[in-house]
């Protein structure tokens, strides 16, 4: 197990390291923020100036050889926009986005795998067809469609929900709701495909032989076989939620680290955008370990 | 299944009927697949032959219809979804904007299928390093946020059709790639890639001849349903005002545009929304057929649904 | 009518298929008695799993149908039971073991779980249970019982997983035990030891045993009784010694005729130079030594047997000389060059020279092309064999010498039986003319009527064409008829190597011996006197 953490880790190292540099360098073809940061008749000393205090006058390769050198000491840099450290900026808005993650991600796992465990049992059934449709219809759908029609029913027209914030519980209700639509919709078909294949395995026969409770061969026998590929799109789901619902939280005004990301790229504020991609980076690795020890947990053929 | 009796030495050849007379077949015995394409069929036509026929309309203003609400008859056919705030009809220009959705979609998939592809291929059926080296380079893309990824290089190279196509074929690759290399590595070790290695056969007749055409059909089928992702990839990137800018119109950037009257005139919005669900919904039931339809050992099950109901 | 323990009447099973309606079994009846083991013996496609499938409401329905008949038991019929009443019966009262252990053991849970899963379902409390499980796995002869109770099934053997199923089925002590080609997929010494602890078994407890299977071997050591299925229905029925020595019905009399081992054996070929020198080959995956030091010699038009049970290096041995996997000692001289030793250029060209044959024609046949493109993508690789002009009637040639019609010629594998796919791999393997022919298995997985006909096609193309074989098997008695030398391998080692006579008439190695003596013989007589020289053998 631990080889197998430290090959993984070596393979993430080395992607992170690519993705550090191609944004690094990609980042700076976007522009000089001296023009973006001083007003348009600000004197060339003044900007001389400005370019030297976040090391800017330097050839590029040399501005990125500093930031490694720090980055290594643990040092992200300042952000020119909010005049702070990048990394504080960074951790305020990843809490927010890994909170919403989190609980978008719980709910939707239950949903899904009651709902297509359900539909699997009795294929072509009406809770099957039922389900069938409205989990194509949810996986179909823009998010930021359905944000803005939420937001015109249940803000506007209903005056049910606050419309953007974060400051009590209501305002993670829509927010919420928009986001576990797609990756619902998405993960009952991948449970109730797999739910199938597994219903009609060589082993559940055995426990049909052996006089075991329905009940017990669906969720006992088949769902912990089932759960292994599922396990995989709960993975890559919650990594793009990670990496920070931008539409939705543009839309409903919530501090996550995706609106973060664009903003600081279309601010050119270089610091904030590596450290954000950098702990982002981080936290999707930290998921994919869970999901490789989840796999493991689940499959006793896999920790050999 | 292993109750169904296997074909005995005595059980006689059934003769097969043409490819495109079964497809047909089995397109019918699954209705909701059959709407699916005869809508997207639409859409087809719509992309094609909106501008020509259309165009204009959907960019004449008229101050006189500004955000005029749906279904009042009396208007015309064009205007029964209503108006925008410029008093454009809505029909009009859903139509016209179906051209640069479906290209956008379109190019995006076709690039990002075929590099990552060939990508794939190789990575598959080259030396270990060379597979490796593919697959970190997947691996960067993948962890680039591709919301950030798109703003950067648009910002870069300015936000044309063309653009937002590379952009969009750029995050995609990866997908394939993917796909493609995990399915050759398991193909390659199959008997029949054996049973032609023996014979002689080289490397490039292996993997285009053996690997490619059993691997094709489940690339078939995320490409479909690649297609809708994208859609919403791009809508996404409009909506946002970072993709395509007007008076260029796709139907996210109608969204974004209906978005500011969204209390007012909720029809600005709701028809683009719609025309996009409709259309990642049919690409989404054309994938699920095509998924059965392909595969050889699962076809039985939409010819047996055919003969009973037809 | 006597009640028997239970009882099969006139079952009729249909199944909706892509191809229409499938009458799976017609009218079958059959029963059986406390303490008596009743054999369905049947080929694959005929039905013989299907009656008891219906007894343990195994069928799914839809696609599957019961149109007639009833199962008697306990004097009720099976088939007006309620789920939950069926359910009951079900490993408490009948219990089953299937082939192939492995897909039919659950992955993710402990055999030690399973097996109390089986009692715990009908109601014992879990302790009992497992102490109960405990007694079970020691009974049916695991090592480490209180260990193998926390392991996983892909922590056995076959055989052993064979065991731990045996010991699931008879948790609750059931009246009537199911098998299903319970040793099918097990090495034949292994085979032995399963059907004898099942025999063991039957005498402590006295429950009633249906085992089902292809093999008439298993029927002359197990079975008292037997019922002879083809296409679903049941052509013979009677006591085993009976059926097998007066055989009234065609179909019986093809099976017992096609059974092999009967035949007489080829003379030993005069010596010559031999074609292919192999010396030393060597192989090992991690610490695994596949291969160690295997040599041997092959002549011209020779047919070689190498046989062995599995992991005994003998398909490694095969993917070795045709390049597949690469050796790490060795060489290999066809003709004088060393095939281990060519470039990819040189062997290129040898390729037509040496072909093979693989053991399941389902999958190494590529399912995307025609018979006509299998054939003929050995001549667009060595376009120098045939001008285009000619590929017609080459490829209907070519289909007529193995026994097929040339307008099969735009089939796909698919709609071919198993053993008319494997004439099609042999075509294939023909169009380039070869000097030698590897078939590795190469009719294993087919039923013993297509078994032997497959033989005699491999037997006249050797005569007539005079073509090198190496024929590998894991079972004696097939290559019995068609070899001229043997060679046993075990553990990566040659064995034992003569002609046919001196390995089947006189064999030195005590794992020969073993290996013989394991295999079953067709007839009841001859097992039963095999088993009563094993007990006198047997320490008291």
């Amino acid at each position: 197990m631990l080889t197998f953490i430290r090959k993984r880790s070596m393979a993430s190292l080395i992607s992170l390291v690519g993705l550090v540099v191609l944004v690094f360098f990609l980042s700076r073809l976007t522009g000089d923020p001296t023009d973006l940061y001083l007003p348009i008749d600000a004197s060339d000393e003044m900007r001389a100036q400005f370019r030297e205090l976040y090391g800017l006058d330097d050839p590029l390769i040399v501005q990125f050889g500093r930031y490694v050198g720090n980055l290594v000491q643990l040092d992200f840099g300042e952000s020119i926009r909010k005049a702070r450290p990048a990394i504080d900026v960074v951790l305020e808005a990843f809490v927010w986005t890994l909170q919403l993650a989190l609980i978008t991600m719980a709910l939707v796992t239950v949903a899904a795998v009651v709902v297509g465990s359900l539909a699997a049992f009795r294929v072509g059934g009406f809770f099957d067809r039922v389900s069938g449709i409205l989990s194509l219809v949810a996986a179909s759908a823009p998010d930021f469609w359905i944000a803005i029609v939420a937001i015109v029913v249940f803000a506007v027209g209903l005056g049910w929900l606050p419309t953007s914030g974060t400051g009590t519980v209501w305002h993670w209700i829509l927010p919420i709701a928009v986001l576990f639509i797609r990756p619902f919709g998405l993960i009952v078909q991948v449970v109730r495909g797999s739910m199938i294949s597994t219903l009609s395995s060589a082993y559940v026969k055995t426990a049909r032989a052996k006089g075991v409770r329905t009940r017990s061969i669906i969720f006992v026998h088949a769902l912990r076989n089932a759960m292994l590929p599922v396990i995989t799109v709960i993975g890559d789901q919650a990594a793009s939620l990670l990496n920070g619902a931008v539409v939705i939280e543009t839309i409903f005004g919530f501090p996550g680290v995706g609106k973060l990301m664009i903003d600081s790229i279309l601010q050119r504020d270089f610091t904030v955008v590596l450290a954000s991609i950098i702990v982002t980076a981080l936290a999707i690795f930290v998921m994919n370990l869970l999901i490789d020890l989840a796999y493991a947990a689940l499959d006793p053929r896999i920790r050999h | 299944m292993s109750n169904v009796p296997a074909m005995t030495e005595a059980t006689p050849l059934p003769d097969e009927p043409s490819a495109l007379r079964r497809f047909l077949r089995m397109l019918w015995a699954d209705k909701f697949a059959l709407a699916a394409l005869i809508f997207l069929v639409v859409v087809v036509l719509m992309a094609l032959l909106g501008p020509v026929l259309l165009g204009d309309v959907a960019q004449k203003q008229n101050l006189r219809g500004r955000n005029a609400p749906p279904f009042e008859w009396d208007r015309g056919w064009l205007w029964w979804m209503g108006a925008d705030s410029l008093g454009r009809p809505l029909l009009a220009r859903i139509i016209v904007a179906a051209r640069n959705t479906m290209t956008v979609a379109a190019g995006a998939v076709i690039f990002s299928a075929l590099i990552g592809t060939t990508l794939g291929l190789i990575a598959g059926y080259a030396s270990r390093r060379v597979g490796e080296a593919i697959m970190r380079v997947a691996d960067v893309i993948m962890s680039f946020p591709s919301l950030l990824l798109a703003v950067i290089v648009l910002y870069i190279l300015g936000p044309s059709v063309t653009n937002v196509v590379i952009v969009l074929a750029i995050t995609r690759i990866p997908v394939y790639l993917r796909t493609t290399r995990a399915e050759v590595l398991e193909i390659r070790e199959r008997m029949f890639v054996s049973a032609a290695r023996v014979m002689g056969a080289s490397p490039r007749r292996i993997v285009l001849r053996h690997i490619l055409p059993v691997v094709l059909p489940t690339l078939m089928t995320i490409a479909t349903l690649d297609f809708a992702y994208v859609m919403l990839a791009e809508s996404a990137l409009s909506f946002l005002g970072i993709g395509i800018q007007p008076p260029e119109i796709t139907w996210g950037l109608m969204i974004a545009q209906g978005k500011e009257h969204l209390t007012r005139a909720w029809w600005l919005s709701f028809w683009p929304g719609l025309a996009i669900i409709l259309t990642t919904l049919s690409l989404n039931l054309l994938s699920n057929w095509m998924r059965i339809a392909l595969d050889p050992t699962q076809r039985w099950r939409l010819e047996m649904r055919g003969r009973s109901h037809g | 009518m006597a009640d028997h323990l239970l009882e099969v009447r006139n079952l009729s099973v249909e199944f909706h298929t892509a191809g229409g309606v499938v009458k799976a079994v017609k009218n079958v009846s059959w029963h059986v008695e406390r303490g008596e083991t009743l054999a369905i013996l049947g080929e694959s496609g005929s039905g013989k799993s299907v009656s008891t499938s219906a007894i343990l409401d195994l069928i799914d329905m839809p696609p599957g149908r019961i149109t007639s008949g009833e199962i008697r038991f306990d004097g009720r019929d099976l088939l007006k039971l309620g789920s939950a009443e069926r359910r009951d019966i079900n490993g408490r009262r009948i219990a089953m073991i299937f082939q192939d252990p492995l897909s039919h053991l659950n992955p993710v849970y402990t055999v030690g779980w399973q097996i109390v899963e089986t009692m715990t379902a009908h109601g014992l409390p879990r302790s009992k249970a497992q102490s109960e499980a405990l007694r079970l796995v020691t009974r049916v002869g695991i090592p480490n019982p209180s260990d193998a109770l926390r392991k996983y099934p892909h922590e056995f053997s076959g055989g052993q997983r064979q065991r731990l199923m045996i010991a699931m089925a008879l948790a609750m002590k059931p009246d009537v035990l199911i098998a299903d080609e319970p040793t099918t997929a097990l090495d034949v010494t292994v085979q032995a030891e399963v059907l004898a602890l099942l025999k063991e078994l039957q005498r402590e407890t006295g429950m009633g045993v249906v085992i089902i299977t292809h093999d008439l071997g298993v029927v002359a050591e197990i079975a008292d009784r037997v019922v002879v299925m083809n296409a679903g229905e049941i052509v013979e029925a009677g006591i085993a010694r009976e059926v097998y020595h007066n055989p009234r019905h065609p179909y019986t009399r093809k099976l017992i005729g096609a059974a092999p081992g009967k035949g007489e054996m080829h003379d030993p070929l005069p010596r010559a130079e031999p074609v292919l020198k192999v010396r030393g080959v060597a192989k090992t995956y991690g610490t695994f030594k596949a291969l160690d030091g295997v040599g041997f010699d092959l002549m011209a038009g020779e047919t070689l047997a190498i046989v062995g049970e599995s992991g005994s290096g003998k398909s490694t041995l095969a993917r070795i000389l045709l390049r597949l996997d690469e050796p790490d000692a060795g060489e290999a001289l066809w003709k004088g060059r060393d095939l281990f030793r060519l470039s990819p250029a040189e062997l290129f060209a040898l390729r037509r020279d040496l072909q093979m044959v693989f053991q399941d024609p389902t999958q190494s046949l590529n399912p995307r092309m025609t018979v006509f493109q299998l054939i003929t993508e050995a001549w667009i690789i060595h376009p120098e064999i045939l001008p285009k002009a000619q590929w017609r009637t080459r490829v209907a040639d070519l289909l007529a010498q193995v026994g097929l019609r040339p307008e099969h010629a735009n089939r796909y594998p698919h709609q071919f039986s198993g053993g008319q796919r494997q004439r099609i791999a042999i075509a294939r393997a023909l169009a380039l003319e070869p000097e030698l022919i590897i078939c590795d298995e190469a009719v294993s997985a087919l039923d013993v009527s297509v078994q032997a006909q497959v033989i005699e096609l491999l037997n006249k193309l050797r005569r007539e064409m005079g073509i090198a074989f190496i024929f590998i098997a894991h079972d004696l008695p097939v290559v019995r008829d068609f070899a001229d030398h043997v060679m046993v391998m075990q553990k990566g080692r040659v064995v034992e190597y003569g002609t046919v006579q001196q390995v089947f008439d006189a064999p030195r190695q005590p794992y020969t011996q073993a290996l013989l003596a394991a295999g079953l013989d067709p007839d009841p007589d001859v097992q039963a006197a095999r088993r009563a020289e094993r007990l006198e053998r047997r320490p008291a």
